[in-house]
């Protein structure tokens, strides 16, 4: 039995999935965000495991990018979360509305 | 068979930082599964011969990502006093089927399609090998373009990260001091 690229795409739907749920169900921004950092890192095996699959080395190089986009959005999000904390004393999206319609 | 074990051993404590991240109440035990599942992405990355990324995953991610992650929960402190409770109506449900369809239909084009029909290419030549100096040769030459704009992103978000923490935001007037 040797492992297949399939094996790795169906680790990372998975990884994706929970990620995905745990940015549904959870009210705490900071998890949220890190909910998020779950599902790019799922993404990022699947270029991986697709890149060598396909010989290519491209999957890799998109992988190099999704890194570098998710450190500046960990870097602006969590400042953002930091002054909505120092205005309103919490972490809580359910308490963020008041743009609400 | 190296790779069927690292598979399975790295494989669960990926899932079980996964599910750690999204379950637990404390916001420190969720940063610490979250680094799991990235340390045991980085051996992946490592099987698969994209050391490279490997390497990168481990500083960027689990180094310094993770680092900001924890300074953030310290500022802010631990609010174990999340509200769980539903605003939507069978949120919970719709996210659990939700999330099985995506996984099934996942698995569906991963096993049944092979990708063929996406990109028409199967994989032909020399096995990839992520290395330094394989990744370097492209990125200066092939991908030049991007790579300068991500300094120009970088440097945006630094800034933009900056500003906000740099300004303090006025008090709002008419709202007393101490009022809820």
């Amino acid at each position: 039995m040797t492992v297949t690229v399939d094996w790795y795409l169906i680790l990372a739907a998975v990884l994706f999935v929970i990620g995905a749920a745990g940015l549904l169900v959870r009210r705490n921004a900071i998890v949220m965000f890190m909910s998020i950092e779950l599902m790019l890192n799922a993404v990022n095996l699947t270029f991986v495991s697709v890149g060598r699959e396909l010989r290519d080395l491209t999957g890799q190089f998109a992988v190099f990018f999704v890194l570098v986009v998710a450190a500046a959005e960990v870097v602006v999000g969590l400042a953002i979360i930091v002054s909505i904390f120092r205005t309103r004393a919490t972490a809580s999206v359910d308490e963020l509305s008041e743009m609400k319609g | 068979m190296t790779e069927l074990v690292l598979f399975f051993i790295f494989g669960a404590l990926a899932l079980v930082g996964g599910l750690t991240v999204v379950a637990a109440r404390n916001p420190v035990h969720s940063a610490m599964g979250l680094m799991l599942t990235l340390f045991s992405l980085a051996v992946f990355y490592v099987v698969q011969a994209a050391h490279f990324v490997a390497a990168v995953q481990v500083i960027v991610y689990a180094g310094a990502v993770m680092t900001l992650f924890l300074f953030v929960i310290m500022l802010i402190g631990v609010d174990k006093a999340e509200n769980l409770s539903e605003t939507i109506r069978l949120q919970r449900p719709l996210v659990v089927l939700v999330g099985l369809t995506v996984v099934v239909v996942g698995v569906f084009v991963a096993v049944g399609g092979r990708f063929a029909w996406i990109t028409g290419v199967v994989g032909a030549g020399p096995e990839v090998n992520g290395t330094a100096e394989a990744i370097g040769d492209d990125l200066f030459t092939t991908w030049l373009l991007p790579f300068e704009a991500t300094s120009l992103l970088l440097i945006i978000a630094s800034a933009g990260a900056l500003a906000l923490a740099f300004f303090r935001p006025r008090r709002r007037e008419g709202k007393e001091e101490g009022a809820p």
